[in-house]
């Protein structure tokens, strides 16, 4: 081999084979705004013809303006109370010597792979059984549980990566914890803070089963969208929707990647 | 070192982790002003003693005076002490003048006063000029000195060194050997050093405590250390050591000896010997204590002996030699003045192995 390393040499099929994986993956995807652009209400080949007629109905449809008002609610709540009590998790974590902390890790860890149905229902249960109504309230508490491992998975390798001398070198040039957490925690885990807020947020503002179960009167944007698949009539607009919604999930995990990332390549020590 | 002008007073701590007994019963006093190394191999509670000080770690039982304070319920943040960490914890969001000045935010100083220490820091550690430089531009050394400047702003009692050079290559740590040194006299705070590199103990410091297991095992100047170490472990510790079975021989209230394995009868004066007539004892012997010639010297101690292999190393040679009635060879270690006979000869040759009384240390056999 002429040209790369051992380790370096390039792989033609591996690379043929990442590329149709990326296809494969979002092509079906890249459909939902193709159609949203299509001037007629159904999806179906050949194109008719660009228009923006379905985002402009969009724009004046009070109750997706509602909708979209709810989730950033409900987002925004959720994502700074599951990064607070991520940071705190994280910061337990890899600083103290707790008994059982592995099981206890992978407790936190568990939401991940427990279905979101089981959750779901079994929170609509808890809940009816002790007589509170569902609301935003429930869809956020929902939310909460989804998406505390996110914020604890994205905030662990921020606090694992720092030198705990740091603090303790802020405590012996006289700070107490509270200054030490603000002066020298803090502004070192600060992208994994941004990152964890980003994602969480994300999440929280695409989850929809369990908005399914826990939604009172008032609709998140992904239950808006899931009752107007009703109407036939009303589905160029959902496309033009999603594929909104589509675009900034994309962006902001986009952000978030590079923030959880940032710092932690070079020169942290 | 009587207690009235101890600084730092520790007496009879012990520190367990669990089952673990990382301190095991230490007393000591650091008087003011004082270079006092914690010298051990890695594991020999030497970092958790240093600790102990700052106030990272408890004491299991005993107590720590500072300045005549005792510092049982004292938090690290309250405690007259700083550390230099042996990552240095350089603050990697901060450039190099809020480094150095993190502990003044307590002070309310004015701005301007603030500057000025900061340079005031920058100039004494010999980085002028670095003020706005950010941590990660900074070489091992620069990092190695801003963490001295950030902990000798607040002017603190005593200043805690955690093996601060080790990261250090060869070169500059013998640079930085001297500056701290020098800095240490210039600005006169008691220094606490810890370090597992015997020869950086003996320059460094006034007083090296020689730390094992948890154990002090002997407290002393460099010259102490070395020329009168009180156990073998001691002994072979800092620097080479050879050691020779030996007995007590007392010749009624006149006359002290002792009778070695292989160096023959001893003469030493009684009030060295601590022991009665008969007791086993070890003589020990640095290498460069001996001497080798041709042919045998006057006057002195001498016996026959054999090359075994020499080891030209410039301004001295290494060599060992065997004796008869001493399977183990002895090593020495002579200045290079001029050439022996045996050097060319080879190994086998004979030559003579001299010494003299005084340069004997006389330990407790094992």
């Amino acid at each position: 081999m002429s040209d790369g390393t051992y380790i370096r040499r390039p792989n033609r099929p591996l690379q043929i084979y990442a590329v149709i994986f990326l296809i494969v993956l979002y092509v079906p995807v890249l459909f939902i705004p193709m159609f949203s652009f299509n001037d007629s209400i159904y999806v179906r080949f050949p194109l008719q013809g660009f228009t923006l007629q379905w985002y402009g109905e969009l724009w004046t449809r009070e109750p997706v303006w509602n909708a979209l008002w709810n989730s950033v609610k409900v987002g925004l709540v959720v994502s700074v109370i599951s990064t607070v009590l991520g940071v705190v998790a994280a910061r337990a974590i890899t600083r103290y010597r707790i008994p059982g902390k592995g099981t206890m890790v992978t407790f936190i860890m568990m939401p991940l792979v427990i279905p979101g149905i089981i959750f779901g229902v079994a929170l609509l249960v808890l809940l009816s059984r002790m007589g509170v109504p569902l609301s935003l309230y429930t869809v956020g508490l929902g939310h909460l549980i989804i998406c505390l491992p996110f914020g604890v998975a994205t905030l662990l390798p921020r606090f694992e990566g720092f030198d705990p001398s740091m603090e303790e070198a802020s405590a012996d040039l006289g700070e107490n914890g509270w200054w030490t957490f603000w002066r020298v925690t803090f502004p070192m885990v600060f992208p994994g803070v941004v990152a964890s807020l980003l994602l969480t947020f994300t999440i929280s503002f695409d989850e929809f089963i369990m908005a399914f179960f826990l939604t009172g009167t008032d609709p998140t944007l992904p239950m808006y969208i899931w009752g107007q698949l009703r109407f036939p009539q009303e589905f160029p607009s959902v496309l033009a929707l999603s594929a909104l919604i589509l675009f900034v999930s994309f962006f902001l995990v986009f952000v978030a990647q590079r923030l959880g990332r940032a710092g932690l390549d070079n020169g942290n020590t | 070192m009587t207690s009235s002008d101890a600084f730092i007073s520790i007496r009879n701590v012990n520190k367990f982790f669990g089952g673990f007994q990382a301190i095991d019963d230490v007393s000591m006093d650091i008087g003011k002003g004082e270079f006092f190394s914690l010298l051990g191999a890695s594991g020999c509670g030497k970092t958790t003693l240093l600790r102990m000080l700052a106030g990272f770690e408890s004491t299991s039982s005993g107590e720590i005076l500072i300045d005549g304070q005792p510092t049982a319920d004292v938090p690290p943040h309250h405690r007259p002490v700083n550390m230099v960490f042996q990552s240095y914890a350089i603050f990697p969001h901060l450039n190099v003048r809020d480094n150095i000045a993190y502990g003044l935010r307590k002070q309310r100083l004015p701005k301007a006063k603030r500057q000025e220490m900061v340079e005031e820091m920058l100039d004494l550690i010999k980085l002028p000029g670095y003020g706005t430089r950010k941590a990660n531009e900074l070489s091992g050394g620069q990092r190695q000195r801003i963490a001295l400047a950030r902990a000798l702003i607040l002017r603190p009692k005593v200043l805690l060194l955690d093996e601060p050079l080790g990261a250090l290559d060869k070169q500059l740590r013998e640079q930085m050997q001297l500056e701290l040194r020098a800095l240490q006299r210039q600005v006169g705070i008691t220094f606490v050093f810890v370090t597992h590199d015997q020869e950086e103990a003996l320059t460094l410091s006034d007083r090296i405590a020689v730390m094992s297991g948890g154990k002090v095992l002997q407290v002393d100047t460099p010259h102490g250390l070395y020329e009168a170490p009180r156990t073998r472990e001691v002994a072979s510790f800092i620097g080479n050591m050879n050691f020779f079975p030996a007995t007590v021989r007392r010749n009624g209230a006149s006359a002290g000896a002792v009778e070695t394995e292989g160096l023959g009868t001893i003469p030493v004066p009684l009030d060295i010997l601590t022991k009665p007539d008969g007791a086993p004892v070890q003589v020990a012997l640095r290498p460069e204590k001996f001497a080798l010639s041709d042919t045998r010297p006057d006057g002195a101690l001498a016996v026959q002996a054999r090359l075994s292999t020499s080891a030209y190393l410039g301004e001295r040679s290494h060599h060992y030699v065997t004796i008869d009635g001493r399977e183990e060879p002895v090593a020495v270690s002579t200045p290079n003045l001029h050439r022996l006979a045996g050097d060319d000869a080879g190994t086998g040759a004979p030559v003579w192995l001299s010494w003299t009384p005084e340069s004997i240390v006389i330990l407790d056999a094992e």
